[in-house]
């Protein structure tokens, strides 16, 4: 039976040898996640900042289930768009299922919660301090929206990082519409899942620290530039 | 726009009287300054005027209508300075007038020059020093070459030598044919600046005349209290 230290000597060979099977893992998650995170910025950090700065009937309400949506299970999201993109489901016909897309749709579906509660807190700070000078200048709607978010831009880095510390730490959805195929859609937590059950943990073991390194080294660059922000706009 | 003729202007939050039955008549050029002690409701009437707060009484009409939809700028004690370069924070207030990013740069370059921030044209609005915002502030509203234009305290906080640049810009404004009202309580600053003062206390306008008479011959009592540097409620202890 293999001891601690070496199932970690074995990951930490696996890394340095750069096994292909290693690489090529990373990749995938790096751009379902990525892409994932992406399509949450666009979509999210808009919905935030019309909610922090929209008045209009239910406003209180969808902000509260906004906020309860952050808790979202990643199972319940993964069997959703699974009813969506299987063959019986309105998408069907696109063929998505067990697709890279599939992968990508039902992570943006998980993180556009979180990025669209943390981007209304952000802008609604920043909106109650500029409301009436952008409505002196007859700013519109929209207006403000953009300028908001263009302002707060550097605090929102914070969302973004949080959608995409969801996006690449969950395994439910992923495994449930990408369905963990080698080659085609095993991710990072769906491999380390998979190996750890067949019991090859030195993969998993070097999965998991690739994925630790990717989250730091994103959360570190992303640090760096709100502080080089900070000084330079204030 | 001219003449603003303000009738029994009322704002009254949970029945609180915070503008209490206001009339006046504002004219198309001059600088109006707003004096009255703290509380008295000079910040809530400009913003009254500028549209920010619905009053729950009262008339105003804009030289025969209703408020227009551009032509009315405020400065706020603290201005707003977005995470950007000081030229954007100026060209900004030509966004929403759908003015091309190009010609809004230039526009704003040109009012910059006249307030004296050329130089800092590319340094971080946040970084300006408290006059140098105030003045972008100003810039910011000059450059939409608004007709009234509502100054709430904007030298508040500020040491003499950025005040009186900021009077200097102030008085270009109002060179530029814009209408300045104006809220202070400098009244150094008031003698200096005002063609006519607007005397306020507890919501309503004890008095309105030019700025001489005021200062020679207050008509009310509180005024005159108010001039000596006396505040009319110590009279009740």
């Amino acid at each position: 039976m293999p001891t601690l230290s070496s199932t970690f000597a074995e990951a930490f060979v696996l890394l340095l040898a750069f096994d292909e099977r290693v690489a090529e893992i990373v990749w995938l998650s790096l751009k379902v996640s990525g892409g994932a995170v992406v399509l949450g910025t666009l979509i999210g950090l808009p919905i935030g900042a019309c909610l922090a700065i929209g008045r209009f009937p239910g406003k209180t309400t969808l902000t509260v289930v906004m906020n309860g949506l952050m808790g979202l299970p990643s199972v319940v999201v993964g069997v959703v768009v699974y009813l969506m993109l299987s063959r019986s489901g309105p998408f069907g016909g696109f063929g998505l299922l067990y697709t890279p897309t599939a992968m990508i749709i039902a992570q943006t579906l998980l993180v556009i919660p979180l990025m669209a509660a943390i981007a209304r807190q952000v802008v609604d700070d920043a909106w109650q301090r500029y409301a009436e000078e952008l409505q002196v200048m007859r700013f519109s709607w929209w207006q403000s929206v953009t300028t908001l978010l263009h302002d707060c831009r550097h605090s929102l880095m914070v969302a973004v990082l949080a959608g995409l510390g969801r996006a690449m730490s969950e395994v439910g959805a992923v495994m449930i519409v990408g369905g963990n195929i080698d080659r085609a859609t095993r991710v990072m937590t769906t491999a380390i899942a998979l190996e750890t059950s067949k019991g090859d943990l030195p993969l998993a073991i070097a999965l998991g620290l690739v994925l630790i390194l990717v989250i730091l080294v994103l959360n570190a660059v992303a640090f760096a530039m709100r502080g080089w922000a900070m000084r330079r706009y204030g | 726009m001219f003449p603003i003729r303000v009738r029994d202007l009322r704002f009254q939050p949970n029945g609180r009287p915070v503008l209490d039955g206001i009339d006046l008549d504002i004219a198309d050029e001059g600088i109006t300054l707003v004096l009255g002690p703290n509380g008295a409701g000079k910040s809530v009437l400009l913003r009254t005027l500028c549209g920010l707060i619905a009053p729950t009484g009262g008339t105003m009409d804009w030289g025969g209508g209703a408020r227009p939809e551009r032509g009315v700028m405020m400065v706020f004690q603290h201005p707003m300075m977005l995470r950007s370069s000081v030229l954007d924070n100026v060209a900004l207030a030509l966004k929403p007038q759908g003015v091309a990013r190009q010609q809004r740069h230039l526009r704003a370059m040109t009012i910059l020059e006249r307030v004296g921030l050329a130089h800092r044209s590319t340094d971080s609005a946040r970084q300006l020093s408290g006059g140098e915002q105030q003045r972008l502030a100003l810039a910011r509203a000059w450059l939409t070459r608004p007709k009234l234009l509502l100054l709430d305290e904007p030298t508040a906080s500020l040491d003499p030598s950025a005040t009186a640049e900021v009077e200097r810009i102030v008085r270009e404004i109002r060179t530029d044919g814009t209408r300045i009202l104006m809220t202070t309580h400098n009244l150094g600053q008031a003698t200096r600046l005002g063609d006519d003062v607007i005397f306020m206390s507890a919501g309503k306008v004890r008095e309105h005349s030019p700025l001489q008479r005021f200062f020679a011959r207050p008509s009310s009592e509180e005024a005159r209290l108010f001039i000596q540097g006396e505040l009319p409620w110590r009279l009740n202890f």
